[in-house]
């Protein structure tokens, strides 16, 4: 029974309780089981393949962070949710790009979605902006943030991976890393 | 600046729950109390949460990668691609060819029309009914030789000049004007006129109108004498489809007629000048009269649709009234007079022929 649940496009629930178990293997198995869907979508609406890779893991990362926020709800298959929220930001991305020629050819049924992506570009903005400030920190800042606040390493270890004497020492450069960082980050307009 | 340090430390401490419970007592009871104190923990939360966050997402957009990497995209777009039919991939590949080729088709086959005459219409389609004596008097020696081989002692008659056209008129006043079709007179250097016992009167065009297609002839010969009262009247309103319609002419030396229905109030397209009768007509009617089963005239024969069978066209009888109307008076040598008493209307179609046959002539125009 796991062989045959550990294949395949896994159920909706599956991939809720995957997502929210962090399952590597769930996250797997759900890209690959609509991916083709969203190229057919994309790829014959005047896209190409890398269009629908970034629309298509834009909408898996709206659905796993309404998920993991727990304020999602499936009103309909999640076939059928994914389609609909990768056919909008398809559609923007055409309208945006002026490719949108008035008609669009559809393989699935859809729903018409509210639009996410606005909560969403909020957040990648201030995504981009954490990822630039963070570029121009420069090392040892960075990777000492890093280890420190992404990857919960202790004081003790940053210490010891990067020879301060002491973890007081190390504390202080930390320290001064996050106020560095706090200003190129809140610089940025 | 160790100060700002010893207290990010310790906000730290406190957000990861390192405290004891007592130095959380009083950090809480220091919060409360330093707004500002309160405001740093705030910020600080929130911009390590966003840090996290932004880890986070880095390392789901690494896994997705990841993911992807492993799919053969490739394969699947060619299997997920719609091919279009291979008119519509022929088109995409050579379209600026096949309309290069398609315009000089268009043009060559539009150019072949013009030049063959085919869009030229009426000439193809419409044909005026005079007839052209040649090929007939033609025929005519050629079937003479052949009788005369067979048998060579008949005595050959007198050839005659029969004219280079031929038409039909008829009489609109007994003091000799007769109305015919301008394009059987047009460029003629002398018209004359063959009543039916034979006698032939050398006449004068007098006047024509070529936009109606009528033309008016004066019989000048001295040895014409005035007919009797006309035996029809002209019509002077719109006859109605339907109407037993007649006419009688000369396409060869006797009179034939030609009968049917007048089939529509419009002539060749549409022509509003013209009625459409349904008549087998032949070369040598045009001119003729056109009648309807009381004995009045409706219109004069003009021609006939060469494509169809039993299409033929009449000029209407308004257009001729306003044609007498029209000709200036210094032309005439005598009033015309065409109100005739009508005798025709209770006789059967033989007795109404036998009194018009001495009122339509046949024309004959000779020239060059």
């Amino acid at each position: 029974m796991s062989n045959e649940t550990n294949s395949g496009v896994p159920t909706d629930s599956e991939v809720i309780l995957g997502i929210l178990n962090n399952s590597e293997s769930v996250l797997k198995r759900l890209y690959i089981a609509y991916f083709p869907m969203v190229l057919q979508l994309v790829i014959n609406n005047n896209g190409d393949s890398d269009d629908a890779k970034d629309i298509y893991q834009e909408a898996i990362i709206v659905l796993y962070n309404k998920v993991k926020t727990g304020d999602f709800e499936l009103s309909s298959k999640l076939k059928t949710y994914i389609y609909s929220i990768c056919r909008r930001l398809w559609l923007k991305r055409l309208s945006q790009m002026n490719r949108y020629g008035g008609d669009i050819k559809d393989f699935q049924e859809y729903l018409v979605v509210d639009d996410e992506s606005e909560k969403n570009n909020e957040r990648d903005i201030q995504f981009n902006k954490m990822g630039s400030a963070l570029q121009q920190l420069g090392e040892p800042c960075k990777t000492i943030i890093e280890h420190f606040y992404i990857n919960n390493k202790s004081m003790q270890e940053i210490c010891d991976e990067f020879g301060y004497t002491n973890a007081d020492n190390a504390k202080t450069q930390k320290y001064k890393c996050l106020q560095r960082l706090k200003k190129l980050f809140f610089q940025q307009k | 600046m160790s100060e700002n340090n010893q207290l990010t430390e310790t906000i730290e401490r406190y957000l990861n729950g390192e405290m004891t419970r007592a130095e959380r007592a009083s950090f809480e009871k220091l919060r409360s109390e330093d707004a500002e104190v309160n405001a740093q923990v705030a910020e600080h939360r929130h911009f390590t949460n966003l840090i996290k966050q932004y880890g986070e997402r880095l390392e789901l957009e690494k896994r997705l990668d990841a993911i992807h990497d492993e799919i053969d995209v490739h394969a699947l777009e060619d299997e997920m691609m719609i091919h279009p039919s291979w008119v519509v991939r022929m088109w995409r590949n050579h379209h600026s060819k096949i309309s290069v080729a398609a315009s000089i088709a268009i043009f060559a086959v539009l150019s072949t029309l013009f030049f063959t005459g085919y869009l030229s219409n009426r000439e193809l389609n419409y044909s005026q009914l005079k007839g052209e004596i040649n090929q007939i008097k033609n025929k005519t020696a050629q079937l003479n030789t052949q009788v005369n081989q067979l048998a060579p002692n008949t005595p050959r008659s007198a050839v005659m000049n029969p004219g280079n056209f031929r038409g039909t008129g008829f009489a609109i006043s007994s003091n000799g004007y007769i109305v015919t079709d301008n394009h059987v007179i047009q460029r003629a250097d002398s018209v004359y006129v063959q009543s039916n016992d034979g006698k032939s009167y050398k006449t004068k065009v007098v006047y024509t109108e070529p936009q109606n297609d009528i033309a008016i002839l004066e019989i000048v010969d001295p040895s014409f004498k005035a007919l009797p009262a006309l035996p029809y009247t002209f019509k002077k309103g719109e006859t109605d489809l339907g109407e037993n319609v007649f006419t009688i002419g000369y396409p060869k030396d006797n009179i034939v007629l030609g009968s049917g229905l007048l089939t529509s109030a419009t002539g060749y397209r549409g022509d509003t000048t013209q009625y459409q009768i349904s008549a087998l007509l032949d070369y040598g009617h045009s001119g003729g009269p056109l009648l309807d089963s009381k004995g009045n005239i409706v219109g004069i024969i003009n021609g006939k649709q060469t494509r169809v069978e039993g299409a033929a066209f009449a000029v209407k009888t308004s257009y001729l009234l306003k044609a007498i109307k029209d000709i200036p008076s210094d032309s005439l040598s005598k009033p015309i007079n065409i109100n005739g008493k009508n005798i025709l209307a209770g006789l059967g179609r033989t007795q109404q022929i036998k009194k018009l046959e001495n009122y339509v002539f046949m024309v004959r125009v000779y020239n060059q």
